[in-house]
């Protein structure tokens, strides 16, 4: 091997794998072991049951559109937070984390209150015939909230640091506000983008504390995969808690990586630079 | 475009940027604006590309109002100080971007594009390296690419911001008269924004000196170097002996060199005086007024030679340059004691409060210059 300037690659890359595989692939290991008790054909029988069907479709397609209106109106504040001066930013910035630090049954409880059809914004979407709590929506509005940090977070330091003067080059080139902003801005806040959309995505499929409280937990109507698991649990039925737990880490793992892939492409001007 | 800026000034928290600026841009001429960092040069090229506005002064191009056109209007080319490549294009994307923006009914075709890019491609000398990103590319070839990407847009002028601050020494250089060239060829008018005099000296037709948001004095290289209008330019432009002078009854005098004259007739006692280097004879006649001084050390710089010569009768420093092959020539050693007088001065006559004044300038030559 050939020598280094900086010391100890050995020992931090060998400290590193070990630490993964203790932390995050030893556990996962062992749900597949637990998973495997059930057999081939009560694995298919568990995941063709339509309740498990419709939990599962409800927990991801909710994730992937709570991410993607996390990514726009993340990218709103941030813009908002890095681009502008106005009495209250800092504190504003700092409301931003707010879901981060709160317990989740809190945040599942409070937006519950809210939006209940007697609470205080349940009240008036009442009569326009819009149900949020108890409903599939009730579950997208508890995602939306727990991820919405992430984005923000990912994209403001890259808003920072983006240059005044490439703007200013795109608008002296003849561009148009809008074409500054789609040609120039966005594709080089992409790769910082999807990052954002990615972990808030990672939040929302997993997220169980908040969601519960406004969901209503109606079978095949509101129903998120992890309550599933947790009822299976109660039951003790641990091989097919188990074995629900594997499949939704084989459909967020597959999102992951095809959320990668597309940042990869989107950084494609920053990898084999000089 | 004849452009005509008048009476421009430009206000930022607590600085002064630009103060009563006023310039006239001749079409096809090559222009620098030469000045330290914080003079209002920048603010003056920003004004003109429509990226900032000044808060009152006009800017008129063949009569019409220029300051009313949006940037993208303005038909001009601009290369940035740090070059503003969108990193996230190729060479290539970078170049074709001005066209491509266009409504489309004035964009030209996809191949008309292609084969503009290209042309520029070679124009700037970057064949072959079209498929690469900014990141991928050096700080000469970088600066080409903005270069490009500019010219793209065939625009009516071009602006430079610091056009070769970010590169090392040589490049510097062969850039530099390599964008003279694309001058003469293109015949566009060009405006550059320096801190570097022997830039702005070397490359422009002409050059305005500003400092602290004024312009100091606008000339050819020749006019500015020879006849320096303000005490600024005189220290500004190349390198120069300061000292001070005194009216006596021969004239103005310092110590034991005098230069039998006074222009102003006996309305100031006292003068400072500008003498370049290369201005300075080594080996004056015992026939003419000049200093005793000591050679302290010699300073080797390839082809010239700076002399470090003390005056003490004066407690005065001075800088001579020299020809590094006169050096023999002339027998000079460290440590040897020498006749110095100037062959020639810029002098301003100073105020009672010790300010120099600029309208009074006086360019004094020695009556029989003899070549040292």
């Amino acid at each position: 091997m050939r020598r280094r300037v900086l010391p100890g690659f050995g020992i931090s890359l060998g400290y590193a794998l070990a630490y993964l595989g203790l932390i995050v692939l030893l556990p996962l290991a062992a749900l597949a072991w637990k998973a495997s008790g059930i057999g081939v054909e009560g694995l298919l029988r568990l995941l063709s049951s339509p309740r498990t069907l419709a939990a599962l479709r409800l927990s991801v397609v909710g994730a992937v559109v709570a991410a993607l209106v996390n990514a726009v109106i993340g990218l709103l504040v941030g813009w908002v937070l890095v681009r502008y001066r106005f009495p209250g930013r800092r504190l504003f910035d700092a409301l931003v984390d707010l879901p981060f630090a709160l317990p989740t049954a809190v945040a599942g409880i409070a937006l519950t209150t809210l939006y209940a059809p007697n609470g205080w914004l349940g009240q008036w979407l009442e009569p326009l015939g819009i149900k949020v709590a108890y409903t599939p929506l009730g579950v997208f509005v508890a995602m939306v909230f727990v991820g919405f940090p992430f984005v923000v977070r990912t994209l403001q330091p890259v808003l920072a640091s983006l240059e005044r003067d490439v703007e200013e080059a795109a608008e002296s080139l003849g561009a148009q506000r809008w074409q500054t902003f789609f040609r120039v801005i966005l594709p080089m806040l992409a790769p910082a983008l999807l990052t954002g959309f990615a972990l808030a995505l990672a939040r929302a499929v997993g997220e169980y504390g908040s969601v519960i409280f406004i969901a209503g937990n109606i079978p095949m109507r509101s129903e998120i995969a992890p309550l599933l698991i947790v009822q299976k649990l109660e039951q003790f039925d641990y091989a097919g808690a188990a074995a629900l737990g594997v499949a939704m880490l084989a459909i967020s793992f597959a999102l992951l990586v095809l959320v990668s892939l597309l940042q990869r492409w989107s950084h494609r001007w920053q990898e084999r630079s000089l | 475009m004849t452009l005509e800026l008048s009476r421009l000034h430009r206000r930022f928290a607590g600085f002064q940027a630009l103060d009563d600026v006023s310039l006239s841009i001749a079409p096809g001429e090559f222009l620098a604006l030469l000045g330290p960092s914080g003079s209002g040069k920048t603010t003056l090229l920003r004004i003109l590309a429509g990226l900032d506005y000044p808060d009152s002064g006009s800017v008129h191009n063949d009569g019409e109002n220029f300051l009313a056109q949006p940037a993208r209007e303005r038909r001009i080319g601009m290369v940035f100080q740090h070059y503003a490549l969108f990193r996230h294009l190729t060479v290539v994307e970078n170049i074709a971007f001005g066209l491509r923006v266009r409504p489309w009914r004035l964009r030209p075709s996809r191949g008309e594009i292609r084969a503009r890019v290209d042309r520029l491609l070679r124009r700037v000398q970057l064949e072959g390296m079209g498929a690469r990103y900014p990141a991928q590319l050096s700080g000469g070839q970088r600066q080409r690419v903005a270069l490009a990407r500019a010219l793209a847009v065939e625009p009516d002028m071009l602006l430079l911001d610091e056009p070769f601050g970010a590169l090392d020494a040589q490049v510097r250089v062969t850039l530099r008269r390599w964008l003279r060239e694309l001058h003469e060829e293109l015949e566009l008018t060009t405006v550059f924004v320096t801190h570097d005099q022997e830039e702005a000296l070397e490359l422009a037709d002409r050059v305005a000196v500003m400092n602290n948001g004024r312009i100091e004095q606008v000339g050819t290289p020749e006019v500015i170097y020879q006849q320096p209008a303000t005490p600024f330019v005189c220290e500004f432009i190349g390198k120069v002996n300061r000292f001070n002078v005194w009216s006596g009854n021969q004239g103005f005098a310092a110590g034991s060199w005098s230069l039998h004259d006074d222009p102003w007739q006996g309305r100031y006692t006292e003068a400072v005086a500008y003498v370049r280097p290369e201005q300075l004879r080594l080996a004056a006649p015992a026939s003419q007024p000049a200093w005793e001084a000591r050679l302290r050390h010699i300073y080797l710089a390839g082809s010239v030679a700076h002399l470090d010569l003390y005056v003490a009768s004066l407690d005065l420093s001075l800088e001579a340059d020299v020809a590094s092959e006169d050096l023999s020539r002339l027998g000079l050693q460290a440590g040897m004691e020498l006749r110095v007088a100037p062959r020639g001065a810029v002098l301003f006559p100073l105020d009672r409060d010790g300010r120099p004044l600029s309208a009074e300038r006086w360019i004094w030559q020695a009556r029989s210059p003899v070549p040292a």
